[in-house]
C-alpha cells in the first residue's frame, strides 16, 4: 500500500502553489512515497513523554528595543520587483477574499 | 612558494607587514581561478574589478594604520546563500536569477570590516538542498581529486575552490552536513560552529532550526581564525547566541589532547559504509589514543532515527521559508500575459523557477506540516530531536568529545544518486544529529580510501559552545597525520 | 436580492450567539519585526526593509514594547498571562503578505482566559475572553481597473507594504449566547468599551476609520427552545461601532430569513457595506484552509517574568468602567448624565477640565453644551476640537471671579476656537471684560433712566419687576460688558428703591 496517492500529491503541490503537469506528479508520487515511507520510522522512538523541540537550544525572551531604524529608500525596495506602478508593486490580479 | 599555497594565517602575516599587497594576492588567486575555473567551475559571479577594488581598499586601510585583525587582505569566498550588497546572491536557483541585495549578511558584513576580500559566490545545490551541488540551477561543480566525482554538497563549490587553491578560505552552510561533508570528500576542514554561534542574518534560509554559517579552509587553524572572525552575538538574528565566542583560535594552536576523554559513536560504522572509509577512521581513533586521549565507545541509538526526523524537519520548514519566492515583490516572474491571476502565475513561476530536489522538499514539508499528518510526522520528528539532545547531553556527561566517520563513503560519481534522493540523503547519516542537537562538529582530513585514493573526513563532536573542542582535536589529529605524510592531505591530490 | 426576516419576528423565532474577533494595531514606534516606522499615511513602500518585504536572508526580531503592550491588554482584560509560549507561522499565500505566512500565535497565546464586563441598559453582561494574541499586519492592495476598483473584475492590483509588519494584537471572545434582543447593542458595547480600554492603557489609537481597530463579528442563529448552535458566519470589513451594531441586526436578519424557508446557512465570510448596512458572502474557498502552523523557528519562546508581569499588574492605570464609576460618584451625576457623557466621549475631557481647576458642573456644561454643539455643527470629534480642558477650566475660572459673564465666555471660547489665542488673550484683544467700574456703570445708568423715564417712574411707584428693562438697556448700552446683578443693585439704589 503505498503512503501516499496521486491525489494528495497534486493537492500538495496545489497548497506548495507549484504548477506541476501529470508527468511530473506521477514521478513526484512515486518519490514521495518512497521517502514517507522511509521517513515514517520515526514513529519507532517511543517519545510520548517527550516534549518536542522546535528549536535547537532553548533561549526564551530574545527581543529589541522599539526604536526607529532606517528603512530601504523605494527605490531599492521595488529595485528588484519584476513590475512597478506608482511606486508600488504590480501584481496580477488577485483572487480569493479581501484580506 | 607561490602566494596560492599558503595559508590564510601565512597570507595575513605577509601583508600586516607590508611583504605583499592585498591586491598581490587577491590577483594571484583570481588567475588562478582563471586557470582552473573551467574544469572545476566553482564560482557563479567573479567579479575582476570588484575584487581588485576591495583590496585596494583593504591595502588602503592598512597603509592608514586601522588594526584589521590577522586575516585583512586574505582572499575568501562565499557560498552565494549569504546576501553580498555588490555581487548577485541566487542561491543557485533560476528563481533568484540575478538578483542583487540591497543588504549584506552579518557574515559578509563582518569578514568585510575584517579586511577580508571576496573573490566570488560559490555554487551549490539550489537552496543548499542535496549533498552533491548537482541540484544547482546553474552547473556542475567538479572535485579536484577527480573530475567526474562530486565536491559534496550542499556547499560544494566552496569546498572545491578551497581544495582547488582557488581560495584559501571560504564559507559555508551547514544545515544537515552541508560544510562537514564536502570538506571529508575534498580533504580540507569545515566546521560546523554551535547553532546560534554564527548569525543567520543574510542567509537565505532552508531550514532555520537547522541552518549554520562557518568556514572552510585547508588547514584548522584557518578555519578558527575565519570562524572567529564572523561569530559572536548579532541583534538581528533572534537565535544568535549572547555570549562570549569560544577561543577557537587558541585552542586550534593549543593541539594537545592529553587526558582528553573521546567517545566512540558506535552506531556510525559498520554495513553501509566503505572498508576504505571505515580503515582510516580506525586508525584515526588509535592515532587519538596513541596521542595520550582516553577512548571509549559510546551508544547513542536514536542517532539512527536521525536521517528521517531530519527529513521531516528540515522539509517542513523549507517548505515555509520558500513559501516567499512568489514571482511578486523580487526574482523570477512567469506567466505574467495580463489574463491569469496572481495565484496562477505564482504557480507557474514556482514550477519553472525551483528544480526537482527543492519540489520535493516543499511538498515533503507541506504534507508533514498537514492537519492529519502533523503529530505522526513533524511532531514525531521534534520529539525525535529532543531524544537525540538529551542522548548528546549525556554522552558529553562521559566524554569531551565524540567522534565518527564523517561521510559512509567518499565523493561518489557525479549522476549516480542524481536521480535515488533516497540515496543521497545517506550521506548525511553521520553529520545530521549534531544539526538536530545543535552542537558544534568538525570535519578534518584523515587520509586517503584505500580503493579509490579519494580523501575521508574525521568528525569531531562537541557540546554547545564547545567549539573549542573541535579545533583542539583537530588540531592534534592533523599535526600528528601531517607529521606522518609529510605535509597535508592536499599534496595527494593529482595537478589540476 | 437577499430576503430579510424583521428583526423583531427574527428574533421571536430565533436566539443569536454572537462571536467577536478584534483586531488592534498597536501603537509602537517601530514594526513587530523590524525597525522600520508605523506612521500611518506615508508614501507607499517608503516605510519597509528586507525584514517586512521577505527579502531573501531577512530575519525576524520581536519588539519588546509590542509583547510588553500585548500583556497590558490581557491583564485589563483578566485573562492569565502564558508562562511559556511561542509565535507560530501561519502558511497561506497572499500576495499583500511578503512571507506567504504570518507570523501569529496558534495554540499557545500570550494571554487567555479572560473577560469584560459590558453595561447595557444599566445591566452588566459579562463577556468571557479566549485568548489575546499578538501577530503581524499585511500590507495593502489596490485594485485597479475593472468597473467597481473592487477585488473582482479588477485587471491587476498595486501593493503598498508599510503596513505589513505592523504589530497586531487579536482579541477572541469566546461564543456569547444569551443576548437575546440586544445582540446588536452588546456587541457595539463590547467594541466601545475595548476601544477605551486600549485607550486608556495607551497600546493604541483605536481609530477604526484608519484601520487601527477593526472587528469581526461572528454571529449564528438557533431555535427558540434549541440548544444546539447553528452554523455561523464571519462578517469582516466592520468598520465602526455602528457598523458592528448594524452587521450583528442584519446578518440576524438575513439568517433567520433562510433558516425560516427550511435553508442552510453557509459557514462563510462575508462582507459588510457601510452604504446598504448589509452583507454578501465573501468568495466561497475551493478547498478549506489548511495552515500548516508550526512554531516559528525564528524567533525564541517567551517566557514573560513573573515578577515584571505582576508589576505591570499593579501600575495598570484605573480601567475606564472603574473610573465612570468613580467620576460619576465624585460629580455627583445621574446616571443618565454619565451615559450621555461616555455617548459623546466627553468624560475624559470633563475630567482633565476639572484636573484643571473646573468645577464638575461647568465642565460638564461648557463639554456636553456649547462645545458638543459646535463639535456636531463642524462635524468634528468633541477630542479633536482646537481648545485644551486647561482653556476650558480658565474659562470657568473668569465666570466665577466675576470677570465675563457666561455670554462673554462664549464668545471667549468662539476666539480661542476660531484660533484668537489663550482665552485672556481673547478677552484682550476682543475687549470683553466686565466692566467692573462703578463709575463707568453709573454713567451708563443715568444715561439708561433718562432714556427709560417711564420705566424708571414705575419702579419708582412700586412695580420693581419693571427693573429688568432698564437692566436690560444697560447690558444693552455696555454691549454685554455690565455685570448684570450689579446694574440691578445699582438701579434700585437710585431710584430709592428698596426690595
Amino acid at each position: 500500500m503505498s503512503a501516499i496517492t496521486r491525489d494528495e500529491v497534486a493537492h500538495l503541490a496545489r497548497l506548495s502553489r507549484l504548477a506541476l503537469n501529470d508527468d511530473e506528479l506521477d514521478h513526484y508520487a512515486t518519490q514521495l512515497d518512497a521517502i514517507i515511507e522511509s521517513v515514517a520510522k520515526v514513529a519507532e522512538v517511543a517519545a510520548e513523554d517527550v516534549p518536542p523541540s522546535s528549536h535547537a537550544l532553548p533561549l526564551t525572551n530574545v527581543f529589541r528595543a522599539d526604536e526607529v531604524r532606517p528603512s530601504l529608500t523605494p527605490e531599492q525596495a521595488l529595485s528588484g520587483a519584476p513590475a512597478v506602478e506608482d511606486d508600488r508593486f504590480r501584481v496580477p490580479r488577485i483572487l480569493g477574499e479581501e484580506a | 612558494m607561490s602566494l596560492i599555497n599558503k595559508t590564510a594565517a601565512q597570507l595575513g602575516e605577509l601583508i600586516a607587514k607590508g611583504e605583499v599587497s592585498a591586491v598581490e594576492v587577491a590577483e594571484a588567486h583570481l588567475d588562478r581561478m582563471a586557470e582552473v575555473e573551467p574544469k572545476i567551475q566553482a564560482f557563479l559571479h567573479v567579479d575582476r574589478e570588484i575584487t581588485l577594488d576591495q583590496a585596494r581598499a583593504v591595502d588602503a586601510r592598512l597603509r592608514a594604520g586601522e588594526q584589521l585583525g590577522p586575516l585583512a587582505g586574505v582572499p575568501i569566498a562565499h557560498k552565494d546563500i549569504f546576501t553580498t550588497n555588490d555581487m548577485p546572491t541566487t542561491a543557485a536557483s533560476k528563481i533568484l536569477e540575478g538578483w542583487r541585495p540591497p543588504f549584506d549578511a552579518t557574515v559578509t558584513r563582518r569578514l568585510r570590516e575584517a579586511g577580508l576580500v571576496i573573490l566570488g559566490k560559490t555554487n551549490l545545490d539550489e537552496f543548499a538542498m542535496g549533498s552533491s551541488t548537482e541540484n544547482s540551477a546553474y552547473q556542475v561543480t567538479r572535485n579536484p581529486w577527480d573530475l567526474s566525482r562530486i565536491p559534496g554538497g550542499s556547499s560544494g563549490g566552496s569546498s572545491a575552490a578551497v581544495a582547488a587553491y582557488e581560495a584559501p578560505l571560504s564559507t559555508g552552510t551547514d544545515t544537515g552536513g552541508s560544510i562537514r561533508q564536502p570538506a571529508a570528500v575534498t580533504g580540507i576542514v569545515g566546521m560546523k560552529p554551535t547553532y546560534g554561534g554564527s548569525s543567520r542574518f543574510g542567509l537565505i534560509a532552508f531550514a532555520s532550526s537547522l541552518d549554520t554559517p562557518g568556514p572552510f579552509a585547508r588547514n584548522v587553524l584557518d578555519a578558527a581564525l575565519l570562524q572567529e572572525a564572523f561569530s559572536g552575538h548579532d541583534p538581528l538574528d533572534s537565535t544568535s547566541i549572547d555570549a562570549p565566542v569560544p577561543s577557537v583560535v587558541e585552542a586550534a594552536r593549543n593541539a594537545d589532547i592529553a587526558g582528553m576523554r573521546i567517545g566512540v559513536v558506535k552506531e556510525f560504522g559498520g554495513e553501509g559504509y566503505q572498508p576504505g572509509v571505515l580503515a582510516r577512521y580506525n586508525e584515526a581513533v588509535q592515532l587519538l589514543e596513541s596521542l595520550g586521549a582516553k577512548v571509549v565507545e559510546i551508544s547513542c541509538p536514536s542517532f539512527a532515527t536521525a536521517l528521517p526526523a531530519y527529513y521531516l524537519i528540515a522539509p517542513s520548514e523549507c517548505s515555509s521559508n520558500l513559501a516567499r519566492f512568489d514571482a511578486m515583490r523580487y526574482g523570477l516572474r512567469v506567466g505574467d500575459d495580463g489574463t491569469r491571476s496572481a495565484e496562477e502565475v505564482m504557480a507557474l513561476t514556482r514550477a519553472a523557477g525551483f528544480g526537482p530536489e527543492v519540489k520535493r522538499r516543499i511538498m515533503l514539508g507541506t504534507y508533514a506540516l498537514s492537519s492529519g499528518y502533523y503529530d505522526a510526522y513533524y511532531g514525531q520528528a521534534q520529539k525525535v530531536r529532543t531524544v537525540i539532545s538529551r542522548e548528546f547531553e549525556a554522552a558529553f556527561h562521559q566524554v569531551d568529545v565524540l567522534v565518527s566517520p564523517t561521510t559512509p563513503t567518499t565523493a561518489f560519481p557525479i549522476g549516480e544518486r542524481a536521480d535515488d534522493p533516497m540515496a543521497m540523503y545517506l550521506a548525511d547519516l553521520c553529520t545530521i544529529p549534531s544539526n538536530l542537537a545543535g552542537n558544534a562538529a568538525i570535519s578534518v582530513p584523515c587520509g586517503l580510501a584505500d580503493e579509490d585514493g579519494l580523501p575521508v573526513g574525521l568528525q569531531i563532536m562537541a557540546p554547545v559552545l564547545g567549539d573549542d573542542r573541535c579545533y583542539r582535536v583537530g588540531a592534534a589529529v592533523e599535526k600528528a597525520l601531517e607529521s606522518r605524510w609529510g605535509g597535508p592531505l592536499l599534496k595527494e591530490a593529482p595537478a589540476l | 436580492m437577499t430576503t430579510m426576516m424583521a428583526y423583531d419576528e427574527a428574533l421571536d423565532r430565533f436566539e443569536p450567539v454572537l462571536g467577536l474577533e478584534t483586531h488592534v494595531e498597536l501603537g509602537t514606534a517601530s514594526k513587530m519585526f523590524c525597525g522600520c516606522r508605523t506612521t500611518f499615511g506615508a508614501p507607499p513602500n517608503t516605510q519597509v526593509c528586507p525584514t517586512c518585504l521577505a527579502l531573501p536572508g531577512s530575519l525576524p526580531v520581536a519588539n519588546a514594547q509590542a509583547i510588553e503592550s500585548t500583556i497590558r491588554i490581557g491583564l485589563a482584560l483578566n485573562c492569565s498571562i502564558a508562562e511559556w509560549c511561542r509565535f507560530a507561522r501561519k502558511n497561506y499565500f497572499y500576495p499583500d503578505m511578503p512571507k506567504n505566512y504570518q507570523i501569529s500565535q496558534y495554540d499557545e497565546p500570550l494571554c487567555f482566559d479572560g473577560y469584560l464586563d459590558v453595561e447595557i441598559d444599566g445591566e452588566t453582561v459579562r463577556i468571557e475572553i479566549e485568548r489575546v494574541h499578538l501577530e503581524e499586519d499585511t500590507g495593502k492592495s489596490t485594485h485597479v481597473g475593472g468597473a467597481t476598483g473592487r477585488i473582482q473584475g479588477a485587471d491587476y492590483s498595486i501593493v503598498d507594504y508599510n503596513r505589513a509588519g505592523i504589530p497586531l494584537v487579536e482579541i477572541v471572545t469566546k461564543p456569547i449566547p444569551g443576548t437575546d434582543r440586544l445582540a446588536p447593542e452588546v456587541a457595539k458595547a463590547y467594541v466601545t468599551e475595548l476601544r477605551e480600554i486600549m485607550r486608556s492603557l495607551g497600546v493604541s489609537d483605536v481609530r477604526m476609520e484608519e484601520g487601527s481597530l477593526r472587528c469581526d463579528v461572528n454571529v449564528s442563529l438557533m431555535p427558540r427552545g434549541s440548544s444546539e448552535w447553528g452554523t455561523r458566519t464571519e462578517t469582516k470589513n466592520v468598520n465602526s461601532l455602528r457598523s458592528v451594531e448594524r452587521a450583528v441586526r442584519s446578518e440576524i436578519e438575513r439568517q433567520a430569513a433562510i433558516l425560516a424557508d427550511g435553508g442552510r446557512i453557509l459557514q462563510e465570510t462575508r462582507h459588510f457595506h457601510e452604504d446598504t448596512g448589509t452583507t454578501t458572502s465573501g468568495r466561497s474557498k475551493e478547498e478549506a484552509q489548511d495552515y500548516r502552523y508550526f512554531p516559528e523557528p525564528d524567533l525564541v519562546p517567551i517566557a514573560p517574568d513573573t515578577a515584571w508581569v505582576a508589576e505591570l499588574k499593579a501600575t495598570l492605570p484605573e480601567l475606564p468602567s472603574v473610573k465612570r464609576k468613580r467620576l460619576q460618584a465624585e460629580w455627583g451625576l445621574s446616571d443618565l448624565d454619565m451615559q450621555a457623557m461616555h455617548n459623546a466621549d466627553a468624560i475624559d475631557l470633563v475630567e482633565a477640565t476639572v484636573t484643571a481647576g473646573a468645577p464638575a458642573a461647568d465642565a460638564r456644561k461648557w463639554w456636553m453644551g456649547e462645545l458638543a454643539r459646535r463639535a456636531n455643527e463642524t462635524g468634528v470629534a468633541l477630542a479633536d476640537l482646537p481648545i485644551t480642558p486647561a482653556q476650558i477650566a480658565r474659562v470657568t475660572e473668569l465666570v466665577a471671579s466675576g470677570a465675563l459673564n457666561d455670554k462673554l465666555a462664549r464668545e471667549v471660547l468662539e476666539g480661542v476656537l476660531a484660533g484668537e489665542g489663550t482665552p485672556d488673550e481673547v478677552v484682550e484683544k476682543r475687549g470683553l471684560q466686565i466692566v467692573n467700574d462703578e463709575g463707568e456703570l453709573a454713567a451708563i445708568i443715568d444715561e439708561v433712566l433718562a432714556g427709560n423715564a417711564d420705566a424708571a417712574e414705575k419702579v419708582r411707584s412700586g412695580k420693581i419687576a419693571a427693573v429688568g428693562a432698564l437692566v436690560g438697556g444697560v447690558m444693552k448700552a455696555s454691549r454685554g460688558k455690565a455685570d448684570a446683578a450689579r446694574a440691578r443693585v445699582l438701579i434700585l439704589e437710585k431710584l430709592g428703591v428698596s426690595e
